[in-house]
């Protein structure tokens, strides 16, 4: 037991501190990329909505190879590819190749999957607006941007949070798989502790209890906002 | 003033020369291969309340929504406030606004009143009346809380100011539309079935409040199944049938002295 507080204790000779780390990189990028794919998601389900047919059979295509492509081999052939056209292209251009960072990296290639979820998830929750607040906003003059902005983001919200909320436990996990690109998050700093100490299951018993944790505390907060997002909307319990 | 597109000249003519607050002439509506309005002309002056009755698929609501864009007219003529509503066709040959800032102009100078009130559900009334003037108008806030919550007074929903729509009957959210219409200020009120969602015992508190803003000499047009109400309010009835004006005037001579069978017809069964 001395020896399990001694190999996690924050400060070296302890691993805790590596640990946390790589917690705080994950969830650097597990935000970054949740938060990229909102974007996408957003712009993407107005695509998909309100788009003219090119624009709605490239989202078409956007959403569906990304949704059928196993997500590790998307972040392989996106983070070596990608990284690899970048500098192919600023070569090409007489610039010098640069080197991109791990994180930049990881939130436009993770931001890239999930914009492709979030946009099927927005889309819906935008379809599940009764159309009426939508053309009463229209009735009064509202740009399509104010409508956005006022109207349909804040009225669609409480119908996408369960789906953004699975998205973003999803990304949270997902930073896991850019420990095979070498990117130092909680799962490849768990390995190091592992490997270096040899005690294999103190370290990842250890990290199974950190990505609980997050989710736990993710759950507070996601309630948090699921409750204002509701909250012009009578409780469900009261009709059942 | 209102004549079917045909027709040579107009029925009936304002006895007052006041500004013409909407004007539409020879209004075509197709949608798809339904031709729901087929060449419709209408005119309200300031002062005017327009009552517009007629069977359900005569084209009342397609009219009234014409007038704003809220459907765009295949061809026709639509001026509000003596401006002319631009439009053009699209690549697919639909016909739609040509000039989005214009429409997003007059809109803001039309108060519409729905069928099913559509009050945005995550504002609460005072948020719901003051937003438009905020945020399309450009009112400054406090200016535009003070008059939101004079016009919650005047719909007697004062104290229902920080409740969210959800949590009211029809008929006080009918009500408080009609406040975020009100809010506008302005020109011209589009009133559509605005008692129709409502059950019977709500609808007088609606047709109150309405009456009020008649008497008061605000100009409205009226798309209502309401026929004592019309009566008593409009000042020029329109009664659609197919698509098509087919009779036209003061409400004592449509309801007292119909010449159209079918408008007779109507009457007697709609009551």
């Amino acid at each position: 037991m001395a020896r399990i507080i001694e190999l996690l204790s924050p400060t070296p000779p302890g691993w805790g501190g590596t640990l946390l780390v790589g917690l705080l990189h994950s969830v650097e990028i597990a935000a970054g990329a949740f938060g990229l794919g909102l974007v996408i998601g957003i712009c993407g389900a107005y695509g998909k909505l309100y788009g003219g047919p090119v624009v709605r059979d490239l989202l078409a295509v956007y959403t569906t190879i990304v949704r059928a492509v196993p997500e590790l081999v998307l972040i392989l052939l996106l983070y070596y590819a990608g990284t690899d056209l970048i500098n192919q292209l600023l070569t090409a251009m007489g610039y010098q190749r640069i080197d991109i960072s791990g994180l930049v990296a990881g939130i436009a290639v993770l931001g890239f999957v999930q914009g492709a979820y979030s946009t099927e998830v927005i889309r819906g929750a935008i379809l599940a607006i009764p159309q009426g607040q939508i053309e009463a906003a229209r009735a009064y003059g509202m740009s399509p941007g104010l409508l956005l902005r006022r109207i349909t983001l804040p009225a669609m919200l409480p119908f996408a949070i369960p789906g953004l909320a699975n998205l973003w436990l999803i990304a949270t996990k997902d930073t896991a798989l850019l420990a095979v690109v070498g990117f130092f998050e909680l799962t490849l700093a768990t390995r190091q502790a592992a490997g270096v100490t040899k005690a294999y299951l103190t370290f990842f018993l250890a990290a199974g209890v950190i990505y609980l944790l997050l989710t736990l505390v993710s759950n507070l907060i996601i309630g948090r906002i699921e409750l204002r997002a509701r909250r012009g909307m009578p409780s469900l319990k009261e009709a059942r | 003033m209102i004549a079917q597109g045909t027709a040579p000249a107009l029925k009936y003519t304002a006895q007052n020369d006041a500004a013409e607050a909407i004007h539409v002439e020879n209004l075509h509506k197709r949608f798809g291969e339904l031709h729901v309005l087929k060449g419709v002309s209408l005119s309200a002056r300031d002062g005017e309340v327009i009552a517009i009755i007629g069977g359900s698929g005569s084209g009342k609501s397609t009219l009234l929504r014409c007038i704003n864009c809220l459907e765009n007219p295949t061809s026709g003529i639509v001026r509000v406030n003596g401006e002319e509503i631009r439009m053009k066709a699209d690549s697919h040959g639909h016909t739609v606004p040509a000039d989005r800032k214009q429409i997003e102009r007059i809109r803001s100078k039309l108060g519409m009143v729905f069928q099913n009130f559509n009050l945005w559900s995550h504002m609460t009334l005072i948020e719901n009346v003051i937003e438009v003037p905020v945020h399309v108008l450009g009112v400054k806030r406090d200016v535009a809380i003070a008059e939101a919550e004079k016009l919650l007074e005047r719909v007697g929903l004062a104290e229902k100011r920080d409740v969210y729509p959800a949590y009211l009957s029809g008929g006080q959210q009918q009500r408080a539309a009609i406040a975020r219409a009100l809010a506008i200020n302005p020109r011209v009120m589009l009133f559509d079935e605005p008692t129709s969602a409502l059950d019977p015992e709500l609808i007088g508190e609606v047709l109150k409040v309405i009456g009020d803003l008649a008497r008061e000499g605000r100009t409205m047009v009226l798309v209502t199944h309401e026929m004592k109400f019309a009566r008593e309010v409009a000042s020029h009835v329109v009664y659609l049938h197919n698509g098509l004006v087919e009779e036209e005037g003061p409400p004592e001579q449509i309801f007292g002295a119909p010449k159209s069978e079918r408008l007779k017809q109507f009457i007697r069964n709609i009551g």
